[in-house]
């Protein structure tokens, strides 16, 4: 957003870069803490900290930055997901596209209303997320898993989602905002 | 770069997350069609990220053994107290040890007794708890030229913890005994009756189709069988449990969220020679793991 115009010297590359790379701050962000929950750190319930912080990234960023989570770039963090881990390849691509496509369609509406209702939509759109990622595992393997760690990973989703998205909102104005880059 | 119309490349647009989600569709029948790439690509991605791993652990490695420290210098007189008593019980089952253990040899020479193979076993670190939440897996940190092979057995310093899937080049992954897709023929101790022991997705695995008019005892001890020639005879995988609804579970011997170190044992190609050998020491074996007496 240009709230200065007039004439400016052409931007050089340094701060090219700096645009650059917070252009990317998203999409690498999420790949880090992404990483770094699948080694063994030893918290409870870090099986379902992965998907719920990818949850949490892509719907956050495809709401107040969408043009920083493309749909290729939702594409890659379920297919690393999905490699980090030992169910079918595509399951989670397939839900985190889902919620990718949701929160881009809600977007005028939800980026205008509290943060309770936000949070609310999130809710139920990580409900959608375990819910799909359950039958799809269920119907690929043919083999009824038991529910509760499709509900558990809706709860560390949903419980999370506000701490991820108080930091996301500094860092999206801040360290990682566009317009900021000198 | 080509240059396109405002209205193409907004059709474009519109056209890329419906292509990706097919691509995911298509991917997930692809993953069903031909399982070995998937796998590889897993593989290539640990073998990648096996050495990530191994530096985050290092000050974890470290911090969680200062703590432990700490717990301990804490309860020291406790401990001392309860360490005196098992020491003293200890002592009691160790001459009755060495009693049997003369016995075994006398009877073995007297039945021309035919030595069991050394077995070779190679250690491994546990850097990545890689299921997801709906699997059980661990990734070991292996090194470059290692002779580990799929199929191969893993046990932690109390129990049996899994078998080996895949193999890479500085990484390799077990399926923990706890996965859905885990299934282990397993005889029970002191009943004698064999069963299948099925993961459940959950911390402990089910005890299924046990021997009809045999009802496992609680706390009952629970071994691997060698019916389908995959596993050796008489490694301990934990004690029989009851639910409060009537199922039959298995607490596992080995700490399986907490897996550290693992061995992982190459048996052969047709697991180990007779089924309910008695007593493993002096094959090269600790007996802690795997006597079965």
């Amino acid at each position: 957003m240009d709230k200065t115009p007039g004439i400016r010297p052409r931007p050089g590359w340094w701060h090219m870069m700096d645009v650059a790379s917070r252009h990317a701050f998203p999409g690498v962000l999420t790949v880090i803490v992404l990483l770094l929950l699948s080694a063994p750190l030893g918290i409870p319930g870090q099986a379902q900290l992965q998907p719920a912080w990818a949850m949490a990234c892509i719907f956050f960023w495809s709401l107040y930055r969408p043009a920083s989570m493309p749909a290729p770039l939702v594409f890659a963090l379920g297919l690393l997901l999905d490699l980090l881990g030992q169910e079918p390849v595509g399951i989670q691509i397939l839900a985190l596209l889902l919620i990718h496509a949701a929160a881009l369609k809600l977007r005028r509406t939800l980026t205008r209303s509290s943060f309770s209702i936000v949070w609310m939509v999130f809710i139920m759109l990580s409900a959608a997320f375990a819910l799909t990622e359950w039958l799809l595992v269920s119907l690929l393997t043919w083999q009824l898993f038991p529910p509760w760690p499709g509900i558990f990973e809706w709860g560390v989703a949903a419980g999370i989602y506000p701490f991820v998205a108080v930091s996301l909102i500094s860092l999206h104005r801040g360290l990682a905002a566009p317009e900021r880059a000198t | 770069m080509i240059r396109l119309s405002i209205q193409a490349r907004q059709a474009l647009a519109r056209l890329t997350l419906p292509v990706l989600i097919a691509a995911s569709l298509a991917l997930m029948l692809l993953g069903r069609a031909t399982p070995l790439v998937p796998e590889r690509a897993r593989i290539s991605l640990s073998d990648a990220l096996a050495p990530l791993y191994a530096v985050v652990n290092a000050p974890l490695h470290t911090l969680r053994t200062g703590a432990r420290a700490l717990r301990e210098t804490l309860s020291l007189r406790s401990a001392n107290d309860r360490l005196r008593l098992e020491n003293e019980r200890l002592r009691h089952w160790y001459d009755i040890a060495m009693a049997l253990d003369a016995e075994n040899a006398i009877l073995k020479s007297n039945l021309h007794w035919v030595p069991e193979p050394k077995l070779s076993f190679v250690t491994a670190r546990v850097v990545a708890d890689t299921g997801g939440v709906y699997a059980r897996s661990v990734l070991l940190s292996v090194g470059p030229h290692s002779d580990i092979r799929r199929g191969e057995v893993a046990l932690d310093a109390a129990g049996l913890a899994g078998r080996v899937t895949e193999v890479g080049v500085r990484s390799a992954r077990v399926l923990l005994i706890t996965d859905m897709n885990s299934r282990i023929p397993v005889l029970l101790e002191r009943t004698r009756a064999r069963a299948i022991l099925s993961g459940a997705n959950g911390p402990q695995p089910r005890l299924q189709y046990v021997v009809d008019g045999i009802h496992p005892q609680e706390g009952e001890r629970v071994v691997t069988g060698a019916e389908a020639g995959a596993f050796p005879a008489g490694l301990l995988i934990g004690t029989v449990h009851y639910t409060p609804s009537g199922q039959t579970e298995v607490t596992p011997a080995a700490d399986l969220g907490r897996l550290d170190i693992v061995r992982i044992f190459n048996y052969g190609l047709s697991g180990i020679a007779p089924p309910e050998a008695p007593g493993r020491t002096g094959t090269g074996v600790q007996p802690s793991t795997s006597t079965n007496r």
